[in-house]
């Protein structure tokens, strides 16, 4: 989890994202950052992350991106 | 016809029911659209009392939003729509020159509406009255075509926004262009992805209400989510899009079609800025029965003076032309000396004709840099515009752009164009997109990317694809690359940086 804090942090920082619950309806995280987010997350855990992932209920919070990170390795 | 609103009634009395402007939160038939659009002139009309005065539209892109800005039309007034999301200060900025007679807004940004200085009318208050029929026709019959339509905010070099002058006649005469050349009928769906203070929304926008079309407005998220934006495309039947780039790009770089496919796209548009040959190519292998098309201009030509219809195939390092003119709109080039180029030499882009807009807005100076006298011919006053772009004419007779006049740099004794090392660069399979930025304090060519690779990749492989006159001294991966309002580029911010941080 601290993973992907530190990587939405350091994509844009001053945001706090261990609170903010709705980083998608918000417009806090645009397509070209969530590109490279995925982009990071796929090297930061050794991953694929592929369209079918690429969804808004999986980038509403930091929590959703880390429980999608972890479905994604499950079925790995 | 004169007015832009005579086009939209003749085309939308004909089918009252159908939809006509909708989101995913609502939706206008076109007699709902027309009504609304008339409730909001009238109330405009009893506020104001104004003719031909600047009235900004402070909404969201919503199908509201549209009734309000053909309202502002309706009161005898011209609209200025602004972008909800920039700060306070810019929004200053373009009052500073457009001085407002009032700001129209609805109850949800009545708080930041407020905030401005300008009486403020709320769309809510418009929508309980009745339409005043007498005073509306009235106001049409004083109006004429070069009446102003809209005042575009356009961000300048320097950083002041310039309000482009958009009059009737100018709109009437493109929307005519775009409706023979892409057939528009009421047949076409559009997924509506440019803003409306942006120059591109008039071609969707207006091809919408000269013709009893469909506008589908495509909210920003959704191009965060291709499936989802593909599930969107597929549910409202969208046969025609209009996008920038850089918005089809996020389809490539996620290899969107893979997985899901639109169904129903035949005609795909873009411009704002230069096409990647890569993302049109992915998109051709994909829809191969789809008609695509490259089109060319400034906000100060309404939207668009030239275009080109794909007839061939490209490699992925080609430029795409950006065609010849429109009809009834003359663009040619002008050498450095004055004399207009022969085929393959590089001059500047002007254009004459019905599309141009009419200057900016309390700006005089700008206004005069411009808008030209006519530099073939001296014979009477005919003002043409100065695009600042770079062009040459190949020798199928299609214009090529070369770059911006501003940037063209000149080392080593050579004359070099930026955009070349860009569309090599953005050539590269690593690479998602790239700037060229040439710093004349110390006569080097930067090189900034946001994409894989290594620095030290990018810079071998550049040596393969350009002579080394023009092989950047410097390469600069960056996380992002930074956009301006329009979603374009941002050249200022690199300049900017190569002072700041010594690069």
């Amino acid at each position: 989890m601290e993973t992907v804090i530190k990587i939405l942090s350091n994509l844009k920082p001053g945001v706090d994202f261990t609170t903010e619950k709705d980083l998608v309806n918000r417009q806090i995280l645009t397509s070209m950052e969530i590109m490279l987010l995925t982009g990071e997350l796929n090297d930061a855990f050794d991953i694929e992350i592929t369209l079918p992932y690429i969804i808004p209920e999986n980038f509403s919070s930091a929590e959703a991106i880390y429980d999608m990170v972890q479905r994604i390795e499950e079925d790995e | 016809m004169k007015n832009v609103l005579e086009f939209m009634e003749a085309a939308l009395s004909g089918h009252p029911q159908k939809i006509l402007i909708s989101d995913p939160n609502g939706s206008l038939t076109c007699e709902e659209f027309l009504h609304q659009s008339r409730q909001i002139g009238s109330f405009l009309w009893s506020e104001l009392h104004a003719f031909q005065k600047p009235v900004a539209v402070y909404l969201d892109k919503t199908p509201a939003c549209a009734a309000a800005m053909m309202g502002v039309v309706y009161s005898g007034c011209f609209y200025a729509v602004l972008d909800t999301s920039q700060p306070a200060d810019r929004i200053r900025l373009i009052f500073d020159t457009l001085k407002p007679a009032a700001v129209l807004t609805d109850r949800s940004h009545l708080d930041a509406a407020g905030k401005l200085d300008v009486p403020v009318i709320l769309l809510e208050d418009a929508l309980q009255i009745s339409e005043n029929t007498t005073e509306l026709n009235r106001i049409r019959r004083r109006s004429i075509d070069t009446d102003v339509l809209y005042v575009l905010y356009t961000s300048g070099s320097t950083g002041t926004p310039k309000g482009v002058v958009i009059n009737h006649r100018a709109v009437i005469t493109y929307i005519r262009w775009v409706i023979e050349t892409f057939h528009i009928d009421d047949t076409i769906v559009f997924g509506s992805q440019t803003p409306f203070y942006f120059s591109m929304s008039v071609t969707d926008l207006f091809g919408t209400l000269f013709t009893g079309a469909r506008l589908q407005i495509i909210p920003r998220q959704y191009f965060s989510f291709p499936a989802m934006l593909i599930d969107y495309l597929n549910e409202y039947e969208i046969n025609t899009i209009y996008w920038v780039p850089s918005a089809l790009g996020i389809i490539t770089t996620w290899d969107a079609f893979a997985w899901k496919m639109p169904l129903h796209l035949k005609k795909i548009m873009f411009a704002g800025e230069v096409m990647p040959v890569k993302y049109l190519n992915y998109w051709k292998k994909y829809l191969p029965e789809a008609s695509f098309s490259n089109l060319f201009g400034p906000t100060e030509t309404t939207d668009i003076c030239t275009w080109y219809t794909v007839d061939r195939n490209f490699a992925d390092d080609e430029s795409l032309p950006i065609g010849h003119s429109c009809n009834n709109c003359d663009s040619f080039i002008v050498t450095e000396d004055g004399r207009p180029a022969e085929t393959g030499e590089t001059g500047e882009l002007y254009v004459r004709g019905s599309f141009l807009a009419s200057g900016y807005y309390n700006n005089p100076e700008k206004t005069a840099d411009a808008f030209v006298q006519n530099p073939l011919q001296q014979a009477f006053p005919e003002t043409v515009y100065r695009t600042g772009d770079l062009v040459r004419c190949n020798e199928r007779g299609e214009i090529i752009y070369i770059g911006r006049r501003d940037f063209q740099i000149k080392h080593m004794g050579y004359r070099i164009e930026p955009g070349e090392i860009e569309t090599a660069c953005s050539s590269l399979k690593q690479v998602d997109s790239s700037v060229c930025i040439y710093d004349a304090a110390s006569d080097r060519i930067l090189i900034f990317y946001q994409g894989k690779g290594k620095p030290e990749e990018i810079g071998r492989q550049l040596r393969e694809k350009l002579p080394p006159y023009m092989c950047p001294q410097k390469i600069e991966k960056v996380r992002q690359m930074p956009r301006n309002a329009n979603g374009k580029t941002d050249r200022r911010y690199f300049l900017e940086l190569i002072q700041k941080e010594n690069i």
